[in-house]
This record gives C-alpha cells, structure tokens and sequence, in this order.
C-alpha cells in the first residue's frame, strides 16, 4: 500500500470528480444538488445503466475500487467496467433469479445449507446496498460510497470478518456476493462489459482465446506462453 | 387426464449416457424406442461452437449446461432428526440438463472400478474379517464380478476413445500403467493425453517414492478416433475449458458424438424433448410397469406412454424419486433399516488438497484437459494395508492443470488478503506458478444416509422433492487424514518454495461448493430383494420390465468417477434384455 500514491492521487482526483458531478450520492451534496449524467467527468462509466440506480452505481464503484484499486497491475475494478458487469448481470436472467429455486418456506440455516433466501440476486444487492449504507451511516458518519478510501477498505473488512452489525441483514453474506461478483466482472471475458481491454488476463498471463494448445503443449511445457490475450470478440 | 399413446417396445426416462447407449442397443435388436428428454436437444455444431464454448462465465459460473433447480431440486439436511431445506442452487454436484445429459459437461475421465470394488463386503470380509467392518456401514458386493463386466468395460472405452495407458494386459503388470486395475483385455483406444510439467514432476516425486503413478484414463481422445459405432471423435485441444463444457472439437467422448447420430438414423427410435416423465404406471400385482406419464413442457399436456419395457435413465436423483412417485418398491427406513429405495445414498470425499508454489516453475495451468493429470492408486481402496488403520476405502493422489480459467483458478499462498493491491500482487505473482496436489476419496455408505421424499418442497409438477439426509462420518475423516499424509509427503518432497496447508475433510458437508457429480446410490443391486432394488441385470425386483441404469444402482461410491462402470453397465444390461429377457418376459434372476 506504501508504494502506489500516484495511482490513489488519480484515484481519489477521480473519485472526487465523481461526487462532484453527481454520480455518488454523499449525502449532503445529493440534498443539496440534483443528480446529474456522468458524461464529460474523467469516469469511463457509461452514462446510464440498464437496472442500477445512481446510488447503486456508486457503491458498486465504490467497492470495486477498493477491492481491485488502480496500481501498476490494472486500472481500478470500474476503469476496467466491473460495475458496468454488474449492472447487466443483475439486468440478466440470473440477476432476476434464474435457475435458482424459489419455493417457500424459507428459513434461517447454517451456511453448509446454502442460500436460503427468497430474493433474486438483483435484489439481494439491492437490500444489501440499503443495509450497508446504513451501517456506514451509523457507523462512520456517511454512505459507504463517499467515505475515504481507508475508511472503505476498514468497512469492507469488518463485512468480511463478520464484525458489521447490519441490519435485516448478513454483512458476511453480502461481502461475499460482492466479493464473487466483483472477480467476476474483472475475470470475465470482455464481452460481459468488465475486464476491459482483457486487463486482468493480461495481469497474470492468462491468453483467453482460442485455447489450441495440443500443439503447443510440449514446446511450452516449463516454459511461459506469452502472448496477448484474445476475447471472445476478437474471434466473433 | 393424461391422453393414452400408442404402445412402444421400450421407453426411456432420460438421454443421457445410459438412456442413449440402451435406446441404441434395443433399436439395433428391432424394438420400437421412445426416448423421453425432460430438457431440450442440443447440436454440438451450433451449442458447442467457437469462439461462444470459451466462456467461462457463462458455462462455469452461470451453469449453463446444468439442470434448472427451479423445475426440480432436492431438499437437504445432514441427520434425521433436522429438517430439510431445498437445495436453490446447485453447488456441491451438477445435474446435467437436456439431450446428452451430464455426458455433455463432464470432464472424461473414464475409469474401470477395480476388481475389489465389485466385491466391497466380502474382499474385506476374506482379508481383515467381519469386525473390520462397522455395524453402520452397510457396505455391499457388486451384482457381477470385475471379470463378468470386464467385455462391456472393454466395449465401452471402445465407444468412447478413452486415452490412458494399461497397467495390467491380460494378467501381465505394465509399468506406467495403473498396475493395480483388473487385467484388461485389451489397451486403452488412445495413448495418453500430453502431461504439462506439473503431473510430469509429480510422477517424478511419486517413482522416487516407490509409488505408480500413470495417467488419468480419460475421454479426452489423444487422437483422431472412429469408435465402435463408425463415428470419428477428433483430437483434444487441450483447451483447459472441458469441465462444465461442451467440446467443439468432438473430442471429448459423450452421447452426441458416440451413440446419438446412429440412434436418429433409425426410424425404429423417436426423441421426444421437453418431455417430463412424472410418473410410472406400475402394477403391483403383476409386478410390471405398463408405460409413464409425462408432461409436455411446451404444451402442458400430459400423456401416458404404454411400453413393454421402461428403462429409468434418468441421474441418480430421478431414478429414485421416480420410484418414489411411483410407489415402486418399500422406502428404505434408517431407524429399522427396513426397505430399499433411497439406501446407502453415498457420495464421494472431495475437496482435499494442497496447493504448492514454485517461484521458478513455469506451469502454464490454463492448458491441458482432465485427463492432463498423473494420478497414483496405491492409496486407493484396498490397495494398501488397512489391519491397524481404522478406516476402509482410500482416495486417488492426483496432479496436473488444465482447469486455469481465472474467475475460478487464482490460487495465493495462505495469508494473502481476498482483494485489495496485496491479493492482486500475489495473484499475479503466483498465477503461474502453483501447483495442487488433490485426492478424490471413496465413501462407503452409513445406515444414517439415504434418500426419501420431503414432505414440505414441492417441484414444478407438485411433486415432493427428493430429501437427501447425509453426512460424513467417522471412516470419512481418518481416510482424509491418512490419505492426505500421503499427499504431504509427497508434496514436501518437491521441494515447493512455499507448501500450503492441507486442505482436509473435516467437519459437517457443505452443499455449496463443487465436489463432484459422483452421486450414488439409492436403487441398488444386490442379490437379495431385501437389501437391493434391481438385481445383477439392473432389472427391478418389483417389476420385472423396469430396467434402473446408472450409478444409483450402485450399493456405495469409490474413489474413481463413475462414468466407466455405468457405461459397461448399460451394455451389459442391454445384452441380457435383447439374448434374455425378450425371449422370456420375466425375472432374470430368481431370488
């Protein structure tokens, strides 16, 4: 963490920008100035989304940030369009609960159960987000979103480790979920809307696409393949 | 009211593997076939395709290939005296979905279970005595010997292309090989798949040791290869994407590209999809089935299908919830340990590892196939030495890469934070560079574990779900134990610049994370109505022209994946309908 204080300069210059035009509800700012589209702000963030709200977007981008922060491997986790990922992950089949059972009753159970809840992905994040702000609110005076940089790392951590009280709600289970969906959307191929330029692949030499290698599997054997990675689009 | 169809000779519940081979079989013997598909059909050529197959989101994470929850799940508890909850996701197994089944998404490997395997009770019985096996451990024999299935075991890695080198030809020991395997009667289809360095190092360690490790037998052909059906499976990319997948090269053996296309060329076979079978129509009193009842999922009508022969082959948990529905057989009760539906439900020990970082290895982890792997036997079944041990069965030692798609695969030395500048230097840092060593353990069933139906969750059709009661127990936790030391030794023998802990079976089961989709049991063989369901042809004792194929019909799990045996299985049952049972309707086997 010591030696990337040029990268979290620009991160918080671009963070900062964000709050002032709009995109991340603080909530003093968002009383005081109505919410305006992100376009022409240094964020690549695309100006609308398919199911966020701007709130929503903000804290994903918030949590993005800390858990893939911009250094000398990749730019920040929504440089790199993970909240966009997420944004049509949650507008998809799966984010509306797709192949997901969702009969009654519904009960409290150790996590070897497996989720037990009646909500859709979608809106798990949805009444997470609601819980965690609150949490943070409490806690910590602010929305999760226009807290320091520290400040978000400690949240995230206290969610992690199972320390933050939310409320109607596990901090644990939602840490995860992000977590998950977050490594999803940085992993995933590009054509998802993360991993932008094939950045995480690129940071640890993974080549994507097209995955022929009986004929190369000898001659590499012990040695690094090296090569830049292809997406699904490259191919299509 | 469900509409009466025409009489066929034969139905089958599911096409996947078995339902496939045995359509194919009976259509080959003149009997008109009906196959009935719950999901849809699939074409390799357009499902399977490039660039859309490399997809690691959309066939690892979002299951695309795997079956719905939504229509049908099962509900989950670990000891009687809890209740249930549904499982709303699949995790710790994956069902497969549609025409192929699980034999679209597998992985390949392709194993004969060894010639103990077929004789679990009474080997032990011979070689430690009867105390040596616990009063709730209600293992069982095989209804056939290693011997009488090795032709159909032989037949099936013929259909398949196995790749994987023999370790015993005929009785002679092949170092290599697996020298423990049964004698074999003839080599594996296809040589070997390319070892990456890692199992090659592994190998190393484990000659060093006095160990025999060989490579993982696999359907993952090596080689261009035309089966005993005239069709040609092509050569395996190794494009680390196989597991969860389709193959767009047709190399990896399942029931489109080796059976399926000869079984739509015969007018004798129709494929009915979108074809959910809800019910058997069974008479007790005759002790015969007359046909099933299904639903057509795009109409929502339903009919009743009269055949003179009905073949469950369906996964595990339809075969028995089927019987279930049905009111076939009496369920099995463990508190009087009365009744055979749902007995000795086992599963397998998974999860077990250790992950090894080398900081001046190159392994490249996102090339090679599941049969990219070096595995060793000497810790498997009995295999080794139980006498002081205190545990029976074993676990498979395997290394290798070839699943090094990143959402998944992003191994870092313990310690190391889950995100942040620190988890990413370290994945970047080690993403090449480890290396894991895992074991696949047998389970040997428990009084205490089997299946039944919930009687609160409910599927699409208003049917009970399927209650699955199970745990690991005492034998699971001193196999992990042991077979891990062994692990261990081995690992620390490499010389890793950084060893990581050992990942052991310990505490309650989790149905959330993979394991394996190594399910078993529930309609077992036997040699005895009252401790089995169907007898050594896989014919039902209740009724005489119900047929249960698959691994719900064996009596417990081994180390090994099950597709081998189940695939001999299915020839060998179909070879005693067509010779036997159509010559004279009736048991095959009297008790």
């Amino acid at each position: 963490m010591a030696d990337d204080s040029l990268p979290r300069r620009r991160f918080l210059l671009r963070a900062s920008t964000a709050v002032a035009a709009g995109l991340t509800p603080a909530v003093p700012l968002a009383q005081t100035k109505p919410a305006a589209p992100a376009s022409g702000t240094a964020s690549s963030e695309p100006e609308s989304f398919l199911v966020l709200t701007s709130g929503e977007a903000a804290f994903f981008s918030a949590v993005a940030d800390s858990m893939i922060p911009a250094d000398e491997l990749s730019p920040s986790g929504t440089d790199c369009g993970v909240v966009t990922f997420i944004d049509r992950q949650l507008a998809s089949a799966w984010g509306g609960g797709a192949k997901m059972y969702r009969g009654g009753p519904f009960r409290k159970a150790r996590p070897e159960y497996g989720y037990q809840l009646s909500l859709t992905p979608k809106e798990f994040f949805s009444a997470g987000i609601v819980a965690a702000n609150a949490w943070t609110r409490k806690t910590m005076g602010k929305d999760f979103d226009a807290l320091a940089p520290q400040d978000r790392i400690n949240a995230l951590k206290a969610l992690e480790d199972g320390r933050a009280q939310l409320t109607g709600i596990s901090g644990k289970q939602l840490f995860e979920a992000l977590l998950d969906i977050v490594m999803e959307g940085f992993f995933a191929d590009p054509m998802y809307g993360g991993n932008k330029d094939k950045v995480a692949w690129k940071m640890v030499g993974f080549p994507g696409l097209p995955a022929l290698y009986k004929n190369l599997i000898v001659q590499f054997r012990g040695k690094k393949y090296d090569v830049d990675p292809k997406s699904i689009a490259d191919f299509s | 009211m469900a509409t009466k169809l025409k009489e066929v000779d034969a139905v089958m519940v599911g096409m996947g593997w078995t339902g496939s081979i045995m359509a194919r079989e009976l259509t080959k013997a003149g009997l008109t076939v009906v196959g009935l598909e719950r999901g849809g059909d699939i074409k390799p050529s357009e499902h399977f395709a490039m660039p859309a197959v490399r997809d690691e989101l959309r066939f690892s994470r979002r299951l695309e290939l795997i079956q719905d929850p939504a229509m049908e799940t099962l509900t989950f508890r670990h000891r009687p005296s809890e209740s249930a909850l549904p499982m709303r996701r699949f995790g710790s197994f994956l069902p497969g979905d549609g025409v192929g089944g699980a034999g679209n998404h597998w992985g390949g490997h392709t194993w004969r279970y060894l010639p103990t395997d077929h004789a679990t009770r009474s080997h032990i019985v011979q070689r430690y005595g009867a105390k040596a096996i616990p009063a709730d451990m209600p293992i069982q024999d095989w209804a056939m010997s290693y011997d009488e299935l090795e032709p159909y075991y032989d037949k099936f890695e013929k259909l398949c292309g196995v790749a994987g080198k023999a370790g015993n030809l005929r009785g002679r020991k092949i170092d290599g090989g697996n020298v423990f395997e049964g004698p074999r009667q003839s080599e594996f289809p296809t040589p070997p798949l390319e070892q990456n360095l890692s199992g090659l190092m592994f190998a190393e360690t484990a000659r060093e040791l006095g160990y025999h490790p060989f490579p993982r037998p696999s359907s993952n052909c090596s080689r261009p290869y035309t089966n005993i059906e005239g069709l040609t499976l092509g050569a395996c990319q190794l494009c680390g994407y196989c597991d969860r997948n389709g193959c767009e090269a047709n190399a990896k053996a399942g029931p489109h590209v080796c059976v399926l296309p000869r079984l739509r060329e015969d007018a004798r076979f129709e494929m009915r999809t979108r074809s959910w079978v809800s019910r058997l129509v069974y008479d007790k009193a005759a002790k015969k089935v007359a046909g099933v009842v299904y639903t057509d999922t795009r109409s929502g009508e339903e009919y009743e299908q009269p055949a003179g022969i009905v073949v469950l082959s369906a996964y595990v948990f339809g075969n028995v919830s089927l019987l279930l529905h049905s009111g076939i057989g009496e369920q099995y009760d463990p508190a009087t340990q009365r009744g055979t539906v749902g007995k000795n439900y086992c599963y397998q020990l998974s999860r077990m590892g250790v992950t090894m970082f080398f900081e001046d290895r190159n392994f490249n982890p996102f090339m090679g196939a599941p049969g990219t792997q070096m595995v060793i036997d000497d810790f498997d079944a009995d295999n080794f030495d139980h006498g002081s041990l205190g545990f029976l069965g074993g676990a498979i030692i395997t290394c290798g890469h070839g699943d090094g798609r990143p959402i998944s695969y992003r191994p870092t030395p313990a310690g190391t934070p889950r995100w942040g500048s620190a988890w990413k230097k370290a994945t970047a840092r080690w993403y090449q560079h480890a290396l894991n060593i895992s074991l696949s353990g047998s389970n040997y069933a428990n009084r205490h574990n089997y299946l039944d139906l919930d009687p609160t969750y409910k599927d699409q059709l208003g049917r009970p779900l399927l209650r699955m009661t199970y745990n690991f127990v005492d034998n699971d936790y001193k196999l992990s134990e042991y077979c891990m030391s062994k692990a261990v030794q081995i690992a620390k023998t490499m010389k890793p610049t950084i060893l990581g802990e050992p990942r052991l079976r310990r505490g309650d089961y989790d149905i959330v994370p993979y394991q394996s989709t190594h399910n078993t049991g529930g309609t077992i063989q036997g040699t005895d109505p009252k401790s089995s369901v169907v007898n050594r042809y896989l014919q039902a004792w209740d009724a005489h022209n119900l047929f249960i194929m698959g691994a719900s019909t064996f009596p417990q799990q081994v180390a090994y994946n099950p597709t081998g045996p189940l695939g001999a299985m299915t020839y060998w049952s179909s070879e005693a309908i067509v010779n036997r049972y159509l010559r004279s309707p009736g048991p095959l086997v009297h008790a």
